[in-house]
């Protein structure tokens, strides 16, 4: 194992930014910053409806305005073959559902509530993710 | 008021979601590819997101009522369930394929990249199974 583009600075502002937005989110509205939730909210229920659109929104146009202020362009390097996307799509959208968060409702907003649930999700969709990664890497 | 509340922390999450480097998938697989040549940043991402949050629960944790509504939305589900476990193992493998888990995912609509959209329609496809499912059940 070797360490590869280690950024601590930058994850960990980044982080702290995370963490700010969860609280100003739940201090103001009440709510829990998870972003499957609140998608999946925003497409089939009417509660709440333009509030999550504009918290997707934020999100959407958080990337634009670093863009704009910094002139820098943001990498995004991605897998682009249809089969592993369309199934990886599925699978984040099937798994979040039924386990009812990703990474910011339960791996940062559960993990900070000391949610068991939580705990134990995040572990899971952690090691599911190495061993999806070990895996591929193989083939 | 709430409406502003919304952008605003939306707005601050896609910031940090991009200081971060968690909109990169390519970080992303990196970080998860801890036994060849493994990334640790994104280990300080969530580090840091819950060094902020963690105290912040903990103190509004008394507090009746939020700012800009009528009441907080405390999660209830309590019991660790074969739901939880099979969906958390499914989402996993989801994000360890491409490197996109939700929240990334939307910020990503932002580069304009097919295969952005690609994933984000079959995520969506994904929420529409399951709603389908639990409607019929």
């Amino acid at each position: 194992m070797t360490i590869i583009n280690f950024t601590p600075v930058s994850s960990l502002l980044g982080g702290l930014l995370i963490g700010l937005a969860v609280i100003i989110f739940f201090i103001g509205n009440g709510r829990i910053a998870g972003i499957s939730g609140i998608t999946n909210n925003f497409l089939f229920s009417t509660v709440n409806r333009l509030d999550n659109f504009l918290f997707l929104l934020g999100i959407i146009l958080g990337p634009l305005l670093y863009q704009f202020f910094t002139g820098e362009t943001i990498p995004f390097v991605i897998d682009s073959s249809l089969i592993p996307l369309v199934s990886a799509g599925l699978l984040v959208g099937v798994g979040t559902a039924i386990g009812g968060g990703c990474t910011s409702g339960h791996g940062v907003c559960g993990i900070s509530r000391f949610s068991s649930r939580s705990i134990v999700a995040t572990l899971l969709f952690m090691v599911a993710a190495i061993v999806t990664v070990y895996v591929k890497g193989m083939i | 008021m709430n409406r502003f509340c919304s952008l605003v922390s939306g707005l601050i999450f896609g910031l940090g979601l991009t200081i971060s480097g968690m909109t990169n998938p390519e970080k992303v697989i990196n970080f998860l590819n801890v036994t060849r040549s493994w990334d640790p940043s994104l280990a300080f991402v969530m580090i840091g997101a819950i060094a902020v949050s963690a105290p912040f629960f903990y103190l509004v944790k008394n507090k009746n009522k939020p700012w800009f509504a009528e009441s907080f939305s405390w999660p209830t589900l309590k019991e660790i369930d074969s739901k939880l476990v099979v969906g958390s193992l499914l989402f996993g493998i989801g994000w360890g394929l491409i490197g996109l888990c939700p929240g990334p995912a939307i910020a990503s609509i932002s580069f304009i990249h097919h295969s952005s959209f690609t994933f984000i329609l079959a995520m969506f496809a994904g929420f529409s199974l399951v709603r389908a499912y639990n409607l019929l059940k």
